[in-house]
């Protein structure tokens, strides 16, 4: 019943938004409103927003006239397939570097100190600045007879979003335990590794959860802005700036890969939901989102 | 069992998590290793595959590298990708990249050198609606400028700066997006514009006015090639280091360019087959936009004036390095401060390459170049 109401309010709410694009455009102003010479209110031409009638229409037809193009739905599907597995490579990345760094930092407070900082303020690098680097110097790494190969880099790039709030989110959660619990487990005897394990571990879970779900969006994100960036060919990113071009003559096209980076969105959502209803008896005491 | 369920459902999202991992690992190909007794060679373009490049892919597509020993792998530019550093950090042999461009990269210390100048004109123009009244570059004085900025910006401020415009405060300048939908909204009163590309964008659009395409006669062009404004645009840069010292090296660089020249005589020759190649290496431009570029780009380099395709024009190169030195842009700055080194280009290799193709029989002026009449079709399609 309640799983029946939650698809009834999602399907909703994005008919709502389609309403509300419709809605706007037809009794917006074309141009735009404009105060003091600032556009507040988007222009509302078939240009600037078109009808949403022409952008799943145009899903339906082939990329480009050319003999044996695919339809322009089938491409987005594949480039979104494939910008899904890389970003799911940089989240795996991201998830295991950033727990290994959360309890490191847990065990050695020197550690927590001399890191944390680090940790901060990796994330004020420019995408824009990394990305060239990373491809730059990956290009020149060999493993023996086997390259690096680009779709590394961008793995790389979104492992490097995606590690962030995993190391900040696990690190709270492993310290999350109550005072009385740990020195319990102090007064067994245990080891440090049986505490980690039988009650740091599951008590961090509440903290993990959330933290897997931004670093999931992170890494969707720094896989399709890499993409952009460093021009690996087969995603959604590169699509984007592909048909780009196209933004006069074509308005529906260039919504296409959008749309598929709408839908990258939400599997890699659903994917660590799924992870979240297998953990649910960790769950206790989280104030649900 | 409620406990088995939960467990089985992790098991599963974790699965489903390293398959799509995994299936990232496997969906790339082996990079190709060497066939045979061919040279790997890496070539940096400066952008994404499109008609601009065509003769290169042409003769990776009729086999001519191969002819000359050569395996060639073309490298597609991201939107921050700087071709000529690749260049300079060895992880390409070669790029394309537009001469003033790289004329400030020198002067910040890369060593490259300009090998084959393979455009000889410029594809670059100012476009306006003709009721604008726009038809020389005096005439953009107190106008909505469009400019892409980022080195592209040079001839415009050139053109405007030799016509005793202000271009701090005499022209509203506005930053211009790689599409052309701020032009046509009329946020800019003359954009950049390609002959090649965004000119197309243009003509590819339906007129809300009269419910066709526009036309070329709903626009005026300041060419800047007409102006005397123009600087040289895609060149071959190589490794000017290696080229000193690797005797390999030099003779590759002959090599490559009269491959590369096979491929855009190739281009001129079969304009429409040029197009698909380009296509078929993964281009998802129109087909008539596609071929649009071949046939635009291809009246940039024919007829060759300067003694054969990539033959540098002294005087032409002498004009841009001017251009680079006298002109400041909107931040003020001029691309370079002093003349560039002698390194900066050389016709040695280009020569060698051409006296080959000319004992071959091949024919590297194209005197007789006549261009096609493309038509294009709504959205380039």
């Amino acid at each position: 019943m309640t799983r029946f109401r939650g698809i009834l309010l999602g399907t909703l709410g994005i008919v709502l938004l389609g309403v509300l694009w419709e809605g706007y455009k037809a009794i917006g102003p074309s141009n735009g409103v404009v105060l003091n010479g600032l556009t507040v209110l988007p222009r509302t031409n078939d240009l600037a927003m078109p009808h949403l009638a022409t952008m799943f229409t145009r899903l339906f037809e082939p990329v480009t006239s050319a003999a044996g193009s695919p339809a322009l739905w089938s491409a987005v599907t594949q480039a979104a397939g494939f910008s899904l597995s890389v970003a799911a490579v940089g989240w795996l990345i991201g998830v295991v570097v950033g727990m290994l760094l959360a309890v490191l930092m847990q065990r050695f407070r020197t550690a927590e100190s001399a890191l944390l900082p680090w940790v901060v303020l990796s994330q004020t690098v420019p995408l824009i600045a990394l990305a060239p680097l990373v491809a730059g110097i990956g290009s020149q790494v060999r493993f023996g007879e086997a390259r690096w190969q680009d779709w590394m880099s961008v793995a790389l790039i979104a492992s490097y979003l995606a590690f962030f709030p995993v190391s900040v989110g696990a690190l709270r959660g492993l310290e999350s335990p109550d005072r009385e619990h740990v020195e319990l487990m102090r007064t067994y005897a245990v080891g440090w590794w049986k505490t980690l394990l039988t009650l740091r571990l599951p008590a961090s879970i509440p903290y993990l959860l959330p933290a897997l779900r931004l670093a999931a969006a992170n890494a969707v994100i720094g896989t399709v802005v890499a993409e952009v960036s460093i021009g690996l060919r087969g995603g959604v990113g590169r699509m984007m700036i592909e048909y780009a071009s196209a933004a006069s003559g074509d308005p529906g096209k260039p919504w296409a890969p959008i749309f598929g980076a709408v839908v990258i969105g939400l599997l890699a959502a659903a994917l660590v939901a799924a992870i979240g209803l297998a953990l649910r008896k960790y769950r206790r005491g989280e104030v649900p989102a | 069992m409620k406990h088995s369920r939960r467990i089985v459902l992790g098991i599963v999202s974790i699965a489903a998590a390293s398959a799509l991992a995994l299936s990232g690992c496997s969906s790339t190909p082996k990079a190709a290793t060497s066939a045979g007794a061919l040279t790997p060679v890496t070539l940096q373009l400066q952008w994404l595959a499109q008609a601009q490049f065509a003769g290169y892919y042409a003769a990776v597509a009729q086999g001519y590298y191969k002819a000359e020993g050569l395996d060639v792998t073309i490298k597609e530019a991201g939107a921050d990708t700087v071709p000529i550093k690749s260049v300079a950090a060895g992880e390409a042999d070669y790029a394309i990249s537009w001469v003033p461009k790289v004329l400030g990269s020198i002067e910040q210390g890369v060593n490259v050198t300009d090998v084959a100048q393979i455009f000889e004109r410029s594809g670059t123009t100012q476009i306006s609606f003709k009721n604008k009244g726009i038809v020389k570059p005096a005439d953009l004085k107190g106008k909505k400028v469009g400019s892409w900025g980022y080195g592209n910006e040079w001839e415009l401020f050139a053109g405007m700066q030799g016509a005793g415009i202000n271009t701090t405060s005499g022209i509203s300048l506005v930053q211009q997006a790689f599409d052309m939908k701020g032009f046509l909204a009329g946020d800019i009163d003359a954009a950049q514009a390609m002959t090649y590309n965004e000119y197309a964008q243009v003509l590819e659009t339906v007129n809300p006015a009269t419910g066709t395409l526009y036309t070329a006669g709903d626009l005026n062009v300041i060419n800047w090639n007409d102006d005397g404004t123009a600087m040289l645009q895609d060149a071959i840069w190589a490794d000017a280091g290696k080229l000193a010292s690797d005797s390999g090296y030099q003779s590759q660089t002959v090599k490559f360019i009269k491959a590369s020249i096979k491929g855009w005589i190739y281009v001129r020759d079969n304009a429409a087959k040029s197009a698909d190649i380009v296509t078929a290496a993964g281009s998802t431009l129109g087909t008539s936009h596609q071929l649009w570029m071949t046939n635009e780009v291809n009246k940039l380099i024919w007829p060759s004036t300067s003694g054969g395709i990539g033959m540098i024009n002294t005087s032409t190169w002498a004009n841009t390095v001017k251009i680079a030195m006298s002109t400041k842009n909107d931040t003020g700055s001029t691309i370079i401060t002093a003349t560039p080194p002698k390194t900066a280009y050389s016709n040695t290799y280009v020569k060698k390459a051409l006296a080959e193709l000319a004992t071959e029989g091949v024919d590297i002026t194209g005197s007789s170049f006549t261009p096609l009449t493309v038509t294009l079709k709504e959205g380039g399609k």
